[in-house]
């Protein structure tokens, strides 16, 4: 195959962030960037528009979902800022920091500051839950009005309408972040130890999935909800859902071998082809069934900075992707 | 994942103490005065700073410990979170400060920059800074075990608070810090008036910067005459710190100095030294059972050695369980070819030691 056949680099538009990627998303065609210099940037190309969510303050955490961009920053705020250039104030958790958000379709938003959990419903009501320890992830479930809350020695799931105790799942160890498949059956977080750790919820039984040699900070279910994609590794690793076990005692398939570390995976939302982005700057689709490969972006001679941003848009002709040193671009697919 | 070199990753500097010692007096000086430094403050208790700083950051003590076996490898979950949070800001701050409470043992929060990998990545331990109150650390050594720990782990110890003591019971005082941790800089102060560069940027992790291991009350410079540096040097040599005479608080004079020799029943430094060359495999093996043994007891190891047929000095330095070595400068033409190895730690078994260091002599 010749040079164009496996190379997408021609169809990449580049961006100049002037700051460190914290997340990407879009608002319809749009590419929009959460940075860490307390702006939010809306990338229309030739028309680029910046607006400051955090005044003097880093954006930590943000999430791109449902045309809003809500980001939590070292000053204590939660911005949420939607499609027309509003923004509003979600929270103000008077200077401390927020660790982790999680936003839902309906319009609810969560987030944690140390052992706080808050939800905030599509009405603007918030409700509070103190977890045993620090929650530096948090997910809302795909069932119910539900959060599920990573911590040390487990996950506790928590409804914030009612009063009831969550319920906990167990397993000794720092969990940073959880996931649960959008079926609602698995839960899955990643762990301080280079590992995930994997509970069946409906009837605890635990799943570890070791072998990475770093940790886990990015997962992406595939559009049928079969698959889950993770970074952490010299590939993407793809973790195998479709039984009723999981992955208990199967191995995961590996995606886009290199020599470098997949920091970002995203799942195309039809199709099974993963995005990865990695830790020198490169960015590559891999094709699930036969592993095949298209190049995104290749960064030059000097290493680029890792990929800490990257997604789709909602029909998946764009992808948007952005690096720790400000690079930044976006794909569009050709027909 | 390529790692930074050391001299990008950001300098961290622990502030230890027990409580009412001084260590908000030593912080708000460091963030106070002239001295075109940025710091990043990780603090306990918010209010206490009386400066404005942009980058004060309230944290929760979160120890829990790691999964790999290692019963003592306990790290801060919530300082890993917090120097991830501050990458953010990369370009604002130039060294980070972790004050502990006055109850912390400092050994999660060490280890926390050994053990876990992006913190690691992003940066170092410069050293840990003890600020003790002279009036009161001899009796908080009898009856505290956490101001044990903050002595034996120190690389500075701020000896504060020396006008509120008569010259014998700062004697007293320094006599008993020493049974701990002969190794420290040791610095006597009254409102923690001590240089900051006393303080900071000491590279107290930093394998290239082992250059002798000597406890520090007997170092001296090229210039030194002081006659009883020699004659304590000697006694040194065959295990000064550690007399084993198995009764407390007995002292000697050592004279000019006024310094008293204390023991402590529980927690002594051992110091091994050995001419001639070490075998590298037997020593390897000796030193990782060692600490997989005794890491629990061992608060603090350091060594420079000799290994047969290899031109360089190799140089160690262990935090419990966790040991990290590596070759550094060559020997030079003339220079003693020997192997010092020294550990701070409770109820430390010198026979032992001083078998295992010599059963791996060539």
């Amino acid at each position: 195959m010749t040079q164009t056949q496996t190379s997408l680099t021609q169809n990449v538009t580049p961006i100049a962030l002037d700051g460190e990627a914290v997340c990407a998303g879009f608002f319809g065609r749009t590419p929009v960037f959460a940075l860490a210099d307390g702006t939010a940037l809306f990338a229309e190309i030739g028309a680029e528009r910046r607006i400051k969510l955090h005044e003097k303050a880093a954006i930590l955490t943000a999430q791109c979902l449902y045309g809003r961009l809500v980001s939590g920053g070292d000053d204590g705020r939660v911005m949420e800022l939607r499609a027309d250039g509003a923004v509003t104030e979600l929270a103000d958790e008077k200077g401390k920091w927020i660790d982790a958000l999680a936003l839902r379709e309906d319009g609810a938003a969560a987030w944690t500051v140390a052992k706080t959990v808050r939800a905030r419903d599509a009405k603007g009501e918030v409700k509070t839950f103190t977890a045993p320890s620090g929650v530096r992830g948090l997910c809302f479930m795909p069932k119910g009005y539900r959060l599920a809350l990573a911590h040390y020695n487990g996950v506790s799931m928590w409804f914030p309408n009612t009063a009831a105790e969550p319920e906990g799942l167990v397993w000794r160890g720092s969990h940073l972040d959880v996931t649960i498949s959008p079926d609602g059956r698995f839960a899955v977080t990643a762990m301080q130890e280079n590992a995930l750790h994997g509970w069946r919820i409906a009837d605890h039984k635990d799943m570890r999935m070791t072998g990475y040699p770093s940790k886990t900070r990015s997962f992406s279910w595939s559009h049928d909800g079969k698959w889950l994609a993770t970074s952490g590794a010299e590939a993407c690793i793809i973790w195998p859902f479709d039984s009723k076990d999981g992955p208990m005692g199967k191995g995961p398939r590996e995606c886009g071998v290199r020599t470098a570390r997949v920091t970002r995976v995203a799942f195309h939302p039809r199709a099974l082809v993963i995005a990865i982005g990695y830790d020198d700057g490169w960015v590559m689709l891999t094709r699930l069934s036969d592993g095949s490969e298209l190049l995104v972006r290749q960064s030059g001679e000097a290493k680029g900075g890792a990929i800490s941003a990257l997604a789709w848009n909602d029909d998946g002709r764009k992808l948007v992707f952005g690096a720790e040193d400000g690079a930044a671009g976006v794909l569009d697919l050709p027909n | 994942m390529s790692e930074a070199p050391a001299s990008t990753k950001i300098p961290v500097t622990v502030l230890t103490g027990y409580l009412g010692a001084g260590k908000t007096t030593l912080l708000n000086r460091i963030l106070s005065e002239q001295h075109g430094q940025r710091y990043a403050v990780i603090v306990n208790e918010f209010g206490e700073i009386g400066i404005d700083n942009d980058l004060v950051v309230g944290a929760d003590e979160e120890v829990f410990e790691m999964n790999n076996g290692c019963i003592c490898c306990t790290v801060r979950g919530d300082l890993i979170r917090i120097v991830e949070g501050l990458m953010k800001r990369k370009g604002q701050f130039d060294a980070i400060i972790v004050e502990t409470t006055g109850l912390a043992d400092p050994a999660p929060v060490a280890q926390t920059f050994f053990v876990d990998e992006d913190v690691q990545e992003r940066a170092r331990l410069d050293a840990v800074v003890t600020v003790a109150d002279a009036k009161w650390l001899s009796d908080r050594l009898k009856d505290a075990p956490e101001a044990k720990n903050q002595i034996a782990f120190a690389d500075v110890i701020i000896l504060n608070k020396t006008d509120l003591v008569s010259e014998a019971e700062l004697a007293e005082v320094e006599g008993r810090i020493r049974a701990i941790n002969p190794y420290a800089k040791l610095h006597k102060t009254t409102r923690c008036q001590v240089p900051l560069d006393a303080v900071l940027g000491r590279n107290a992790f930093d394998l290239e910067r082992i250059l002798e291991i000597e406890p520090e009350f007997l170092a001296c410079g090229p210039d030194c005459d002081d006659p009883h540096h020699d004659h304590a040097h000697h006694g040194h040599d065959h295990g000064h710190h550690h007399h084993g005479h198995g009764h407390d608080h007995h002292g000697h004079d050592h004279g000019a100095s006024n310094l008293k020799v204390y023991h402590d029943e529980e927690m002594q430094s051992v110091s091994i030294r050995l001419d001639g060359d070490l075998d590298a495999n037997k020593f390897m093996a000796w030193i990782n059972e060692l600490v997989q043994r005794e890491g629990p007891n061992i608060l603090r190891s350091k060594g420079i050695l000799s290994f047969k047929d290899d031109p360089k000095r190799f140089v160690f330095q262990g935090v419990h369980m966790i040991l990290d070595g590596d070759s550094q400068r060559e020997w030079k033409p003339g220079e003693r070819r020997e192997s010092k190895v020294v550990f701070i730690g409770r109820n430390l078994k010198e026979d032992e030691l001083r078998q295992g260091v010599q059963s791996c002599a060539v």
